[in-house]
């Protein structure tokens, strides 16, 4: 593969930086306001110098693999990825002989921030257990950004993750996207562009936690529950829509905004990614027939740990599952779980897995998670290369999280968002060397300066020593 | 519904139990690349001869009579790894209550603490359980059962014991004493660590006499103070769970004054106390993956804590903090990564392998070398044991094949082909 033009590149150039921080209006949708975003990003790239990483195992995310390939970076952005790439003269080179380089790593479930370590009451934030429905809660007004969670993530190759609200709820309210960069506030960290995701949770979660506390106490009840909240949204959406096309000088005429029913309006018209936490078939094909019910696209099933039993479904209506290679049993409605999961969900026909972490250990080692999935599909004579899996941390996520067009794929024009590995990314031994967060390096293991410390953990250790 | 697949799994369950009653096979497997997890190290090219259930012989071109041979094509043999301190067979279903026998709360709340010590868990201990094949058709021969301590218990949550996950009914070796310290334990012991110390010594106190059964200060049963009188005496081995520097520190003091031999669960901190576990001759188990200040007892957490133990002379072995039953098979992972970041990868073996055995006096009653005479607990690999990237290709205890099939092959080989008319609950063949 040779270089890919420098007029191409910029064509997609243009075409992210066209990309939109709030819903468009181009489809003849009436901006109605459900996804205005007072709370805007501030996240500017970390300025460096142009990067040439040569000689790498190069898997772009596209389901190549490309050998003694060379990946050019300039002003944030991929330049170039190819064979004999030529680079400007103020490039760093990074001799890559032996190593390999992916896209950076994307974890569409995690909580950090909003479960943070250290773990302590005070930092519980990422259940609203208060009322089975709580669309009006976004994730994004609990992020710590001092986690130090972030910083372990980013070790692991991770460049962005969507945190998303807990499992309590029927409807948690909403996830958002970030970089995984460091900020003193999370709006330093918030992908440009990237859509919000909607929380949703089937089964036990739901039910045991409002069993006692006015309900839902079953699953009828759960279902009963979302219908309830979207048919209120689908009337709000109605009277919105009605007096939009009015004259009212004050906009207020579809009487008060309701943040609730605006979540869920966002998630009708496909403006907000909807995330569901569902364990059993049955039940995500009862929420699929929800899904159509009221008008709304499933991005992705979480969890799932029976997609296997309905992957053909999944493929066949374009929705991803996002997935654990093993967990297990720790609930009824895990009890089914089977090390193929992501392999069967990934082998059916427009497939989309994706591996997932909901867990601060996980994410630092997603890479190693695949592993195991391609370890186990041989078992069953299933061959899985790594160019293939290695869409499941990058690709995928990035479709199901609608920033592909940007991130997930070492494409020209793209976010810079790389990582230099030690080795195959798909082993107990590999470590990420370099990441680079739109061509920034920011984490390096072999440089102390561009490892990154949280407030928290700063002069923990003054008093090393002391203990004798 | 006939067919159940839980039905079938009980009747699997039931011939694989009775063939082990069998007469044990001879078993040669040729050309493997022997990790015997000893001082002999690794031996390319090898063969390794079972007969009734032991190590014959380990050799190059052995001759097989009438053993059956298996090729190992080169690829690694290991001992039967440990599986670490898990609930395997004592739980089924975590969040079902029904399901979980993992600790004893007699009291009725955090203030009413009952001493059980002689509260036995491996007498819950069901070898049927669906955990059983889901975890050794990954190479995992036997296993820790730990005593949990909750509210309504007490710190000393009770007795563990090794089970070998080959149906057997019962423990093997000796058990082992599990107490809770630290910020864990805080909430067992009057909302301060301070008073754990006092609590112990308490116990002491009535063990040795000093507080009279009769006394209102009397907290343990007969059974109960004959239990503690063996381990407070140096007579078995108690695991216990603790995280921060200056708590291990604490510990030690308190362990060698009393006379107990400990070992510790977690270490979080345990490397910045390395050299003076290595004096006390202190085995650790440690979760190698617990990077993160998941508390404040545990802020310096490090993905080295193995590795720096390893150098300052501890013996190292494994212990997951999460998932640590239903995906024990993920203790290699966690050996892998020390690894990764520093351990040998002997060390790493020996993790899985001698450490435990010897530390908790099993090494008679686990295949945990390969050697003349052991019991022959074997895996063969795909490839190095300690990557994920590998799988066990076929497990041995007592030198007999163990199915390697599982609930959970079971699911996936219903699953893995089209639809044919008749529906999935029907027998594969049938379809």
């Amino acid at each position: 593969m040779k270089t890919t033009t420098a007029a191409l590149a910029a064509v997609l150039l243009a075409g992210c930086a066209s990309v939109p921080s709030s819903k468009p209006a181009a489809d003849g949708k009436v901006d109605l306001g459900f996804t205005n975003d007072p709370y805007p990003g501030t996240y500017t790239r970390v300025a460096g110098p142009p990067v040439l990483l040569q000689h790498a195992t190069v898997l772009t995310g596209t389901g190549t693999r490309l050998d003694d390939a060379d990946v050019l970076m300039r002003d944030g952005r991929i330049v170039a990825v190819g064979t004999d790439v030529e680079a400007p003269a103020d490039a760093v080179r990074v001799d890559a002989t032996g190593k390999w380089v992916t896209p950076g790593i994307i974890d569409i479930h995690s909580h950090l921030g909003v479960y943070p370590s250290p773990g302590m009451s005070a930092h519980s934030d990422g259940n609203e257990a208060t009322s089975p429905v709580t669309a009006q809660v976004w994730a994004e007004h609990s992020i710590w950004p001092q986690d130090p969670g972030f910083h372990t993530a980013l070790a692991g190759g991770v460049t962005s993750l969507q945190i998303l609200p807990g499992s309590a709820n029927l409807i948690g309210g909403r996830g958002v996207t970030v970089k995984n960069v460091s900020s003193v506030t999370y709006q330093g960290m918030k992908f440009p562009g990237a859509p919000w995701g909607l929380k949703m949770a089937c089964g036990e979660n739901p039910k045991r936690v409002y069993g006692s506390k006015g309900g839902p106490s079953t699953r009828m009840a759960n279902i009963a529950g979302y219908r309830a909240a979207f048919a209120d949204a689908a009337e709000y959406m109605k009277k919105r829509k009605d007096a939009a096309g009015k004259p009212d000088s004050d906009k207020d005429s579809g009487g008060k905004r309701d943040l609730k029913l605006d979540t869920l309006a966002g998630a009708i018209n496909g403006d907000i990614r909807v995330n569901i936490h569902c364990y059993r078939a049955d039940e995500m094909a009862i929420m699929l027939d929800l899904a159509k019910e009221f008008g709304f696209k499933i991005a992705a099933f979480h969890h799932a740990v029976e997609a296997y039993k309905i992957a053909d479904r999944l493929g066949a209506e374009g929705v991803c599952g996002a997935l654990w290679a093993d967990w297990w049993g720790f609930k009824m409605e895990s009890f089914d779980g089977i090390q193929e999961n992501i392999a069967l969900v990934d082998r059916a026909k427009d497939g989309c897995a994706i591996v997932h972490s909901d867990s601060e250990e996980g994410i630092q080692r997603l890479n190693q998670e695949a592993a195991k999935v391609i370890a186990n599909a041989g078992r069953i004579g299933i061959a899985i290369t790594p160019e293939h899996a290695i869409r499941w941390l990058t690709q995928n996520p990035a479709k199901a999280m609608g920033i592909l067009e940007q991130t997930g794929t070492l494409e020209v024009g793209k976010m810079a968002d790389v990582v230099l590995w030690n080795g195959s990314p798909f082993s107990s031994y590999a470590q990420a060397e370099q990441v680079y967060v739109d061509g920034a390096r920011l984490y390096d293991r072999r440089d102390r300066t561009r490892q990154p410390t949280s407030d928290f953990l700063l002069g923990q250790d003054v008093m090393r020593g002391g203990v004798r | 519904m006939s067919n159940s697949p839980m039905k079938r799994l009980v009747l699997v369950a039931a011939l694989f139990a009775a063939s082990g009653f069998a007469s044990a096979q001879e078993l040669l497997i040729r050309n493997a690349t022997v990790h015997t997890a000893s001082a002999r190290g690794t031996l390319r090219a090898t063969d390794v001869l079972v007969r009734n259930g032991r190590i014959a012989a380990i050799g190059s071109g052995l001759p097989a009579g009438n053993a059956s041979v298996v090729d190992a094509q080169g690829q690694p043999l290991t001992p039967a790894l440990f599986g670490g301190i898990t609930d395997i067979g004592v739980e089924e279903v975590s969040g079902e209550s029904a399901t979980v026998d993992t600790a004893l709360a007699l009291g009725s709340g955090a203030s009413d603490m009952q001493v059980r010590p002689e509260f036995d868990v491996t007498l819950a201990y069901n070898p049927e359980s669906i955990l059983v094949p889901v975890t050794r058709v990954e190479g995992i021969g036997w296993t820790l059962l730990s005593a949990g301590s909750r509210p309504g218990g007490s710190l000393i949550g009770g007795q563990g014991g090794v089970v070998r996950l080959d149906g057997s009914l019962d423990a093997v070796g000796p058990r082992a004493l599990f107490i809770t310290l630290g910020g864990e334990g805080a909430n067992l012991s009057g909302s301060s660590r301070a008073a754990q110390w006092m609590l112990l010594d308490q116990l002491i106190d009535e063990v040795r006499g000093r507080i009279p059964a009769d006394s209102q200060f009397a907290l343990l049963t007969p059974a109960g103070r004959a239990t503690l009188a063996k381990y407070f005496g140096g007579g078995g081995r108690v695991m216990v769970r603790i995280h921060r520097a200056s708590d291990i520190l604490r510990l030690l003091r308190w362990a060698k004054a009393r006379d107990v031999r400990i070992a510790l669960v977690g270490a979080a901190e345990g490397w910045k106390v390395a050299p003076q576990l290595a004096a006390a001759n202190v085995p650790v188990f440690v979760d190698a993956l617990a990077n993160l200040p998941a508390d404040f007892d545990e802020l310096g957490a490090t993905l080295e804590n193995a590795a720096r133990l390893h150098a300052a002379g501890v013996a190292v072995s494994f212990f997951q903090t999460g998932d640590a039953s239903h995906n024990a098979r993920k203790v290699r992972q966690l050996a892998g990564n020390a690894v990764a970041n520093g351990l040998p990868w002997e060390a790493g073996l020996a993790g899985l392998t001698t450490v435990p055995a010897n530390a908790l006096g099993v090494g008679a009653d686990v295949g945990s070398t390969i050697a003349i005479g052991q019991r022959a607990d074997l895996v063969l690999w795909s490839g190095d044991p300690l990557d994920v990237a590998n799988i066990a290709r076929q497990v041995w205890l007592d030198g007999r094949p163990i199915p390697m099939r599982s609930r959970q092959t079971e699911l996936r080989d219903r699953y893995l082909h089209s639809d044919t008319g008749l529906p999935r609950t029907y027998p594969n063949d049938a379809r």
